[in-house]
């Protein structure tokens, strides 16, 4: 091969990776990633059949009820709309009445979101910043909650 | 008292380090040998000046003294005196002032080896090293100080966040701060030699022991952070694809890229321009990642304090750095002459293979990092990019780049022989499917692509060590420990980092084989768990220094009856700050492990237990481990140092007046 002819095949292979690569990535980016709805967004009707998503908001203060088999019920809500959640396993070390909670998982055809994962925090004042947008949204911020400033977290494990 | 002694050896290290950005860099620009020598002293009193300010804040941490704010918020009296100790980074400010610390350790690092280096390239390079470390001085200083008094002290702290409560606090960050900042003096180099017009081996030869100490360090800190994950957090993961990890991929995946291209430039003096490029992207990626973590954009499982302010500032600092470096290599870079030619089928080729993959890889993570922020920005929707999206893209990526290895490890430079290596690596392939195969039946059947990783990684681990094993044993049986004896550190640097590799990939595989089992569980209960039995023995309460748990003891039994162990899982509520975390239980045997976690028992009568069988999991940790040991090997490979100070190429100095 003439060195020409060896840049064009070596210019080919790369382009061809890159192609793929492209390919895969807006194929990805299609199917594999998830919205995040309020309350307010799925009462809304905002979500699609059988669609997976994250649902965030506050934990429904008095909702909590712990069934057999690890099953779990709660109620979340963004202070204007509620939905219910069911979720089966343990619950992260930081779940708490009151305080947000990230949640992804479909909903169920009765409006009940089965929850296949709860996320879970690392720090107490913690407000995943989707379920803080939201209750600003909703005006249902309270001051100063969850928007932890001057208490800084650091290193991550 | 102290604590102001720190405060001013900050002050005083950002003006040096002022002093560092202009003086040798005027120097090496101008050919002034003596000013572009300052940039050593100014290095090393930078070092000095801020190690200081560090161990004052260590002390304050140590004495908890809460009239400083940063400890009041971080720390407390009870503490146990080692995460008094590394709590000094466990915060933002902290952590800041330590990332500082480091980026000024590299640079005295070249400043105390730097006879070796042309006065001009010294000059240039900690000129650039001393603008990095003038940026986050100011950073520190105006936006992150930690040293900030309170008008009212109180008695006592609030504690540090119970989940870094954790001797993996000690170890894991300043691992991976050595790593990600440890790539800002390759920047500072590859600045150097665009501005100064030299690429060329002895550069090659020069980044060389950096790039592979930054790349050991990182390659630790992600594993150790990695595993740290799985034990502290409860859940048995040891990669989330979150930001905050991706944030350290990307600068790993690019700097290993680093790491291959240098050879090629080093040996063959070709790849100099895309060298280059890796070595300014791959810092960028380093200040990316920092600019994530430390300003809060992304929302991540891990927690960190959002402030405007600090993520506007580093994003300065970013923009200013990366577009600084983009805008020097777009000038500069057209003035490099190519190097040595080489067939497409060669050593060259392969490493060009790697680096390749490598750095699509790193693309598609920094899509999946980026687009949710890019896509918030435009259209307001709220979208999070998770596991599915890097198993379909970065995932299959590395997959190409992993059965290439053995072969590129036994073609030769300029033009080698596939066919040749080929017909060595095919009994590695057969014994890799045999391994699937065994493990299939092993596991009665399991995932195809599962089954498939084993097999690949078999073949990784047995093509990488096909060379030294052919060494080996060419001489006989007898002269085996002669023969390995004579073997180049380098080509066993090269085998071992490589089936470090392999034996990740297995472990990776082997997780989808694991078992997990959730129950509600009474004292005398027992659960089965892939024939061991558990037995819950008893809950209680444990006091510790400062955090109060539950506590359950499992009795753990093989499938003969005999016990092997108890395992006391446990849930700890800390006093300061009234938080619960996990303590697993786990029991090792072989490289896989037993895993237990409770959720939080309500009456005291039951636990929920989560239990996890995981076969050959610490395979995921002791692959890095291994990659690692190939980097130190490499690094202490001494004669790859010898020939750097044959292309001294000294300055000469001013006639004195």
């Amino acid at each position: 091969m003439t060195r020409k002819q060896k840049r064009l095949a070596m210019i080919g292979a790369i382009g061809l990776v890159l192609a793929v690569a492209t390919g895969l990535i807006l194929v990805a980016l299609q199917d594999q990633i998830m919205f995040f709805r309020s309350p307010t967004e799925v009462v809304q009707g905002k979500v699609k059949p059988g669609e997976a998503f994250r649902l965030g908001g506050l934990v429904e203060t008095g909702s909590v009820v712990k069934e057999p088999n690890q099953i779990v019920r709660f109620v979340v809500t963004d202070g204007a709309n509620t939905v219910r959640v069911t979720h089966q396993g343990i619950l992260p070390d930081l779940f708490r009445e009151g305080q947000g909670v990230v949640t992804e998982g479909k909903l169920e055809p009765g409006g009940v979101f089965n929850a296949s994962t709860v996320l879970a925090r690392h720090d107490e004042n913690y407000m995943p910043r989707e379920v803080a947008d939201s209750l600003k949204q909703q005006g249902h911020w309270k001051d100063g909650k969850g928007e932890n400033k001057g208490e800084s977290k650091g290193a991550r494990p | 008292m102290i604590v102001e002694l720190g405060h001013f050896a900050l002050i005083l290290g950002f003006a040096v380090a002022l002093f560092q950005a202009t003086v040798p860099l005027w120097g090496a620009i101008r050919g002034d040998a003596v000013l572009a020598r300052l940039g050593a002293q100014a290095a090393l009193v930078h070092f000095g000046l801020l190690a200081l300010a560090f161990a004052a804040l260590t002390h304050a941490y140590l004495v908890s003294d809460f009239s400083v704010l940063n400890v009041f918020q971080n720390s407390h009296s009870l503490k146990p005196l080692i995460y008094k100790w590394s709590g000094v980074w466990g915060n933002h400010e902290g952590s800041m002032l330590l990332w500082v610390l480091i980026l000024a350790l590299f640079g005295a690092g070249v400043a105390v080896f730097s006879k070796r280096l042309p006065d001009d390239m010294l000059g240039a390079t900690l000129g650039v090293q001393g603008l990095i470390a003038s940026a986050f001085c100011a950073f520190l200083i105006f936006a992150s100080n930690p040293f900030l008094r309170m008008a009212n002290p109180p008695i006592e702290g609030r504690d540090l966040n119970p989940v870094l409560q954790d001797p993996g606090l000690a170890i894991h960050p300043p691992l991976l701060y050595l790593g990600y900042v440890g790539f800002s003096i390759v920047f500072s180099f590859a600045a150097a030699a665009l501005v100064l017009g030299r690429v060329d081996a002895a550069f090659a030869r020069m980044i060389r022991p950096w790039t592979l100490a930054a790349w050991i360090t990182l390659t630790l800190g992600i594993a150790m952070g990695s595993y740290w994950a799985y034990y502290e957090l409860g859940w048995g993961g040891y990669w989330f694809w979150d930001p905050v990890e991706n944030a350290s991929l990307m600068p790993w995946l690019t700097g290993t890229a680093l790491l291959h291209s240098a050879i090629v430039l080093e040996k063959r003096e070709a790849l100099k321009t895309w060298t280059i490029l890796l070595a300014v992207v791959t810092f960028s990626l380093s200040l990316l990642g920092t600019f994530l973590v430390r300003s809060g954009v992304l929302t991540s499982v891990h927690a960190f304090a959002v402030d405007p302010e600090r993520g506007l500032f580093i994003l300065l600092i970013l923009i200013a750095f990366i577009g600084g470096s983009f805008a020097l290599f777009a000038a500069r870079a057209s003035a490099l002459q190519g190097g040595g030619l080489f067939a497409p089928i060669s050593r060259e080729g392969a490493l060009v293979f790697n680096n390749l993959f490598l750095s699509v890889a790193s693309l598609a993570v920094f899509v999946g990092t980026l687009y949710p922020l890019l896509l918030e920005a435009l259209t307001g929707a709220k979208i999070s990019v998770g596991p599915p999206f890097f198993n379909l893209t970065a995932v299959p990526l590395m997959v190409p780049l992993f059965l290439a290895i053995p072969f590129g490890q036994k073609l030769a430079w300029k033009r080698g022989d596939l066919l040749g290596a080929g017909q060595r690596l095919w009994t590695c392939m057969a014994l890799g499917v045999v391994g699937a195969a065994i493990s299939a039946y092993a596991a009665g059947g399991g995932p195809v692509l599962a089954l498939a990783g084993i097999g690949l990684g078999i073949f990784l681990v047995l093509g990488a060590l096909d060379d030294l094993l052919d060494r080996a044993l060419r001489g006989g049986i007898g002269m085996i420990g002669a023969r390995l004896r004579a073997i180049p550190q380098s080509i066993t640097a090269m085998a071992l980092a490589h089936a470090g590799a392999g034996l990740m990939v297995i472990g990776i595989s082997a997780t989808a084989f694991e078992t997990e089992k959730i129950a509600a569980m009474k004292p005398g209960e027992t659960m089965a768990l892939d024939g061991y039995t558990l037995r819950l023995e008893g809950i209680g309460p444990v006091t510790g220094p400062n955090y109060n748990a539950i506590a359950a003891e499992f009795s753990l039994r093989d499938p003969s009856g005999a016990e092997l162990a108890r395992l006391r899982p446990a849930k700890r509520v800390y006093i300061g700050r009234q938080m619960p975390t996990s303590e697993v239980g786990r029991y090792r045997h072989g490289l896989s492990e037993i895993y237990l976690a409770i959720g939080e028992t309500s009456d005291g009568q039951h636990v929920d237990l989560r239990a996890y069988h995981k076969p050959y999991v610490l395979l995921i940790w002791l692959g890095p481990l291994l990659m690692s040991i190939g980097g130190i090997l490499s690094l202490l490979d001494r004669r790859l140092r010898i020939g750097v100070p044959a292309r001294r190429a000294r300055l000469r100095p001013e006639p004195a007046e």
